[in-house]
């Protein structure tokens, strides 16, 4: 009895193939979009965590200079000497041909055994390592990118993409240093060693850090993700829900014969149940494929834009990983069920000879349409009652959340209430018919038109803050980027030949010094600047005192960062703690776009007053414009400095805005992504009310009108329901840029950036809304423009 | 000469082959005649009165409507022939479910752009629907939504109006209502009038009457 | 990393380590000196390093005793491994060190290890004055002017949980095994340089988890250095060294193989320290009961014969745990004599799988 009601249950499938793989297809982009989104995060998180805890940063102490300088060579030893098991690291950055690289030195024989376990691939190298081979150990991606470069590579998947790890020596090599960064302290230390304070003072301990600077710095990147994924989760959670709810209707006159055969509704309920999950079964798995696909396919980008955020290494490949296929099947059947609930539960309440009535599911929606409206100002209340009172990113992302929920629960109302006018306006018969058509075409859509006006809000939304973004930061480079030439030398004595050489040259060589101090526990920049007229004239100022440049001159005064402006939460003239027993007035705020930490710029002598030791190895320099390249041609052919030392400014510029530009490509894809999906919702709505539509259609038919012009009218309904949904999503759109512009951006990345508007992406967007539209009914219209006659026929013979 | 069929022939595919619906098919009907056409389930009559209104078309054959050949017309041509010349009343889902009851009955005759507004509050008097003009078709009776079917095909006035069981889904106090009112407004309006019915006492209300038994006139 | 990736860096001479990780190391070892018979060695300058050699030790082991006549074991090893046949420069390591301490008691045995690259101090040996040293711990001489660098000494190390300081005196001069101090490991003719400084009496203090000791004793000092010590079929080796009451001292070995007989050596060292090698199959050395020791099967108990000293003794561990937690693991203890001679000793044992 049960195999037989399960067949027979599972027969509605068989008839309606289209509706079957509307319903695994939907939940399939579903869960792929949430999975991929998923994959990219774990990915990220897990090179994180790799970082972190490369060399044992996440467990081990570190003995770092109290000033910042580096630490001699014969220190190490001196230490090791006295009996403190500590183990050497060099650290440094190094362009290589077309891409930057970490090169980490370590000393093998001293590594603490909690150190990240770094192992060549293959014996036979290891003594190449040590023994003036200068091995390197690079991660597979980064040795590919490394192929043309004089380097002895070896493989290995347990460095970090982007870093090189090698033996002190040839870290010096590549790193051109004699000496050490910090200072690795094994966790377990002999009895009765000299304290470090005696026999180091100027060394301090330094806590290790469990999660990472990185993972905390990239948290809102992830969160900014993780909402998108959820929000195209949401547009396809809307077809399956739909769908689902179409096959239960349809499935009524097979569940009243099995009911009326004796079978407990509980039974054909848990029928429904195993049904439900082995669709979800099926559709999670397409969508932990898909998702795979979806990540593998971004994930380049993903890299590229953390690279260039934040200056994190993750691998441009995706590795399987059981957390993220776990829950992508996970959210498949959590989605389906969710979809799959609503039926049920009218299905348990339904009497026994309640009649087939898919019109009347259609409808029924329409007697909600009040409460939808209803909990749609309720959302949004609650979205501007937050906003008002703001707070956090969480906050932030609530408000999107309420914000687009509300506007899509309303999209039914408006819709209905824009075609009643259409309607009043209608002069002939066809279009009253047309207009009214459509008006009761609503709820059977709505959930597709949701999707679809979800999808085009946040295309407007994030475009509108993506391009806002890109116009002020192409500005603020302009500003940011006064001087030609950016020049740093590798010692103190190169520095100095460098500023000998430099003085005849140039117009100006301004000094570049910086420390990194603590401020409210968080690493803090900061910088000294000589007075000149190149921060006078160009540096981005977003308040100032009266006399700000005077101030800052005079050593009375320092200028920070938005992102330090506004996480500490500072007003102008407060006096901010720059270092132990010195404080500095407030005297301006500068813009910092794609910089995740918070800066001081004070005046250069004071500082070097405060921390005589910081090496003065980094200049700016004023040329004229045309003899930019000139000079820095001269410096690496007359005063022999490595190329990579100097920076151009054209160069800069270019560089920053390519990252920039792919810093946005995901969310882009995301975006088109979810458009697509709403255009799947729609055409599986429209498939699914093809078969409803014929009894509205047939009457007209029969009363004189070709299938021909049904079709096309057909299509105009699609098509101007979608433009319908446009318009609502344009003004939600904008809505949704301002709260990620004035309220995410600034929780999440610490600046706030003024709205730009680009009507022409809207109607672009227009265009692209009808024509996932217009694709979408295509299928359905071509369908009804040649249904056979017979089969409207069937309409008015056959009882349904 | 209102209509006039000569040897039509029609026959569906199903699945176990062909199968011939209609076997030579001739009929006259002179305007303002009333016949009855009647017959067993599957006899045909049903495809008989969907080639007759242009719904399908037939296998061979001449069907002349007004002298105009509709076998060989093309779809706009049907339309038209639909929309101006030939009223047609279904069992059910005859209305349109989104417009009006006032809309329904007056959509036809817009279609063909001949309202008659005066004739058309006639119409809604002697049918009884003047209550419930603002109502939707799902929200009215069956007996209410077929009167509403009779006023739309009858606000046109056309030559010929075609009934297919249209009272099939209603009690027989109803249905003999419904018919006799649809009797006496087809004759106000002069038209040719053909039911199909497997009533032989409906059918006995009739002008003519005609048997219809595996595809054959009788 | 640390561990796999030193396993296999470290030349482990002295264990049987060697026997897997040798072969590897080959591709490197064109340019090293080999030892050759009629050698003569000179002192002090060979109580220093040979960077040109591959491999070479400074190896101590100490029987003491407590106020209490508790025994205790001691052992401070010092490892030069040469990845190239130079001299240190810098930090470019070519030459390679690492260290063992440990202590022994009936029932607890400590150890430790240190690595370190040579070239930039953090380890080395210098001859003359004789000092050698890793990081804190250190052998350094401490002899009067005109004496052997080794004739006394003072020797630190420090573990996590345990650390000892003691100073030896020599009552007798150097001794050197085989042919002059050629020392022949197989029958094909590997060979190693090898003397000892076997006299040394030793006070000091230990301090372990449960207190600090006051100890006394005898120590054994072993410098030995080659560059191809094992034939590649070799498979490991028992190795020990033994103070006997009468004031005699013996060293023997045993290398085990895959493809021959095992091959045997000895020196007997008279209390005035005149030495007699015998060459392969006049010690024989017979292994006793097995103990699980770190998740293999160890001989701790021995017989040994040498018919010509009319010797015939049992020897047994003082603890049979005496177990080497190091990177290339082996086990070394204090061991126990009785029979024809009655005495103690260190026993070393390596390549039980």
């Amino acid at each position: 009895m049960t195999g037989a009601g399960f067949a027979a249950l599972l027969s509605h499938w068989r008839y309606r193939p289209l509706q079957l793989a509307t319903l695994i297809v939907g939940l399939a982009l579903a869960t792929g979009l949430w999975t991929g989104v998923q994959a990219i995060n774990s990915e990220a998180r897990s090179s994180y965590a790799r970082a972190a805890a490369a060399l044992g940063q996440d467990t081990l102490e570190r003995l770092q200079s109290k000033v910042g300088r580096p630490i001699a060579a014969d220190r190490f030893v001196a230490l090791r000497r006295a009996g403190w098991l500590v183990s050497p690291v060099v650290e440094g950055t190094l362009r290589l041909g077309r891409i930057r690289v970490r090169v980490m030195g370590i000393d093998v024989f001293t590594l603490p055994q909690r150190a990240t376990p770094i192992g060549p691939s293959g014996n036979a190298g290891i003594a190449d390592f040590v023994a003036g081979d200068d091995l390197v150990l690079v991660h597979p991606e980064t040795a590919a990118a490394l192929v043309d470069r004089d380097l002895n590579l070896r493989t290995s998947l347990q460095v970090a993409p982007g870093s090189l790890v090698a033996d002190i020596s040839s870290a010096w090599a590549l790193l051109k240093r004699q000496d050490f960064d910090y200072l690795m302290v094994a966790p377990n230390q002999p009895d009765g060693l000299a304290p470090l304070s005696e026999i180091a003072p100027d060394l301090k301990r330094v806590a290790p850090d469990p999660q990472g600077d990185i993972a905390r710095l990239t948290d809102s990147f992830h969160l900014n993700l993780t909402a998108f994924g959820f929000l195209s989760f949401a547009v396809g959670l809307f077809i399956v829900h739909a769908t689902i709810g179409l096959a239960f209707e349809q499935r009524r006159t097979v569940i009243r014969t099995l009911r009326a055969l004796g079978m407990p509704n509980r039974t054909v309920i848990l029928l429904l149940l195993a049904e439900t999950v082995f669709l979800a079964l099926i559709a999670g798995l397409l969508g932990v494929v898909l998702g795979y696909f979806i990540a593998a396919l971004l994930l380049p980008d993903v890299a590229a834009t953390l690279a260039g955020l934040y200056g994190t290494s993750v691998p441009g490949s995706l590795a399987l990983r059981p957390d993220w296929i776990l829950t992508g099947i996970a959210i498949a059947f959590g989605g389906a069920l969710l979809a799959v609930g609503q039926g049920l539960w009218r299905m348990a309440r339904m009497p026994l000879l309640a009649p087939a009535q898919p019109r009347a599911w259609a409808m029924a929606s329409l007697k909600n349409s009040r409460w939808t409206a209803l909990a749609a100002a309720a959302l949004l209340l609650t979205s501007l009652a937050m906003a008002w009172l703001g707070g956090s990113l969480l906050t932030g992302f609530l408000i999107l959340g309420t914000l687009l929920l509300g506007a899509a629960l309303l999209l039914p109302t408006l819709l209905i209430l824009a075609l009643r006018l259409g309607a009043r306006m209608a002069r002939s018969a066809m279009a009253e018919w047309v207009w009214a058509d459509m008006r009761q075409q609503v709820p059977g859509l709505s959930l597709a038109l949701m999707a679809l006006m979800l999808a085009l809000a946040a295309n407007i939304g994030v475009g509108t803050m993506v391009e806002s973004f890109r116009n002020t930061f192409t500005g603020w480079l302009d500003q940011r980027l006064a001087s030609e030439l950016y020049v740093s030398a590798n010692s103190e004595a190169q520095a100095e030949d460098l500023r000998a050489f430099l003085s005849e040259r140039a117009d100006a060589v301004l000094p570049i010094r910086t420390t990194e101090v603590e401020i409210g526990g968080l690493p803090v920049f900061l910088y000294g600047i000589a007075d000149h007229a190149t921060y006078r004239n160009h540096w981005p100022l977003l308040e100032r005192t009266e006399n700000v440049w005077d101030r800052v001159a005079d050593g009375d005064g320092a200028l920070i960062n938005e992102q330090l402006f506004r996480r500490g939460g500072y007003r102008r003239g407060d006096r901010l703690p720059v270092a132990p027993g010195w404080t500095e007035e407030i005297v301006g705020v500068y813009s910092d776009y794609g910089n995740p930490t918070g800066q001081v710029i004070v005046n250069h002598d004071k500082l070097m007053g405060y921390f005589p030791d910081i090496p003065k190895l980094r200049h700016a320099v004023r040329v004229p414009p045309e003899e930019a390249s000139a000079v820095a041609e001269a410096l690496v052919e007359e005063l022999g400095l490595s190329p990579d030392n100097i920076l151009n400014q054209a160069d800069a510029k270019r560089f920053s805005l390519t990252v920039f530009d792919r810093t946005f490509l995901v969310t882009g894809a995301l975006n088109t992504l979810t458009l697509g999906i709403a255009g799947f919702a729609i055409l599986a709505n429209l498939l699914t009310l093809s078969t409803m539509r014929l009894s509205q259609i047939a009457p007209v038919w029969a009363v004189g009108t070709t299938r021909a012009s049904l079709a096309r009218l057909e299509m105009l309904r699609t098509l101007a329901l979608a433009v319908l949904t446009w318009l609502v999503a344009l003004p939600v759109g904008l809505l949704l840029a301002w709260v990620l512009l004035a309220i995410v951006n600034v929780e999440a990345f610490g600046w706030r950036l003024p709205m730009f508007v680009f009507p022409m992406d809207w109607l672009r967007l227009l265009a692209l809304a009808m024509i996932a539209a217009g694709l979408a009914a295509a299928i359905p219209v071509w369908r009804l423009a040649r249904t056979r006659p017979a089969s409207f026929l069937k309409v008015f013979v056959h009882e349904r | 000469m209102l209509l006039a069929l000569r040897d039509v022939r029609k026959s569906f595919t199903t699945e176990e082959g062909p199968v011939d619906v209609l076997k030579g098919i001739s009929l006259d009907l002179d305007a303002g005649q009333h016949l009855a056409l009647t017959g067993e389930s599957g006899s045909g009559k049903s495809t008989l009165l969907h080639l007759i209104g242009g719904l399908d078309g037939p296998d061979s054959g001449e069907i002349k409507v007004a002298g105009a050949d509709i076998a060989h017309m093309d779809d706009p041509q049907l339309a038209a022939l639909r929309r101006g010349k030939i009223g047609l009343v279904f069992q059910q889902f005859n209305l349109i479910p989104s417009l009006t009851v006032a809309q329904n009955l007056a959509f036809h005759a817009r279609l063909a752009g001949r309202l008659d507004p005066d004739w058309n509050a006639h119409l809604t008097e002697r049918l009884g629907l003047a209550e419930c003009l603002h109502r939707y078709p799902e929200q009215l009776s069956g007996g209410q939504q077929q009167r509403v079917a009779i006023g739309r095909t009858l606000a046109v006035r056309p030559d010929l109006i075609l009934a297919d069981e249209p009272t099939g889904n209603l009690d027989e106090d109803t249905g003999d209502a419904v018919i006799d009112l649809m009797l006496q407004l087809v004759a106000d309006v002069r038209a040719g009038f053909i039911l199909v019915t497997h009533s032989t006492r409906l059918a006995g209300l009739l002008d003519r009457r005609l048997h219809l038994t595996h595809g054959r006139l009788q | 990393m640390s561990v796999r990736f030193l396993a296999l860096l470290i030349v482990m001479t002295a264990t049987g380590a060697l026997a897997q990780g040798f072969a590897g190391l080959g591709t490197k070892s064109e340019g090293f000196s080999v030892p050759e018979p009629g050698h003569t060695l000179v002192f002090p300058d060979d109580h220093g390093p040979h960077p040109d050699f591959r491999i070479e030790w400074w190896y101590l082991t100490a029987n003491l005793n407590d106020g209490n006549g508790t025994d205790y074991g001691l052992q401070w090893t010092l490892f030069r491994s040469a990845l190239l046949p130079k001299a240190d420069n810098g930090w470019s390591a070519s030459q390679t060190w690492m260290a063992h301490a440990a202590v022994t008691t009936a029932n607890r045995h400590f150890s430790t290890e240190r690595f370190s690259r040579g070239g930039i101090g953090q380890a080395g040996v210098a001859a003359n004055p004789f000092s050698a040293w890793i990081d804190d711990w250190h052998m350094t001489s401490r002899s009067a002017a005109g004496e052997d660098q080794l004739a006394a000494l003072h020797v630190t190390a420090r573990g996590l949980d345990f650390s000892y300081d003691i100073k030896l005196t020599a009552s007798g001069p150097l001794v050197l095994h085989g042919e002059s101090g050629l020392s022949v490991k197989s029958a094909s003719g590997q060979a190693s340089y090898y003397y000892s400084q076997p006299f040394y009496t030793v006070t000091g203090k230990i301090n372990l988890p449960s207190g600090q000791v006051e100890v006394s004793g005898q120590a054994w000092l072993d410098r030995e250095w080659s560059s191809q010590p094992l034939d590649p079929d070799q498979t490991g080796w028992d190795w020990l060294s033994m103070h006997f009451d009468d004031g005699s001292k013996l060293m023997g070995f045993r290398l085990r193989s895959r493809s021959a007989e095992t091959y045997t050596s000895a020196t007997w060292i008279d209390p005035a320290g005149k030495a007699t090698a015998y060459g392969d199959g006049a010690l024989r050395m017979v292994p006793g009961p097995t103990q699980r020791v770190a998740d293999r099967e160890v001989p701790t108990v021995w017989r040994l014969q040498l018919a010509e000293r009319d010797l015939d003794i049992t020897i047994e561990a003082l603890n049979t745990q005496s177990w080497m937690e190091t990177l290339v693991p082996y086990w070394e203890g204090p061991v126990i004599a009785d029979g024809s001679h009655r005495g103690r000793g260190y026993l070393e044992m390596t390549g039980y799988q």
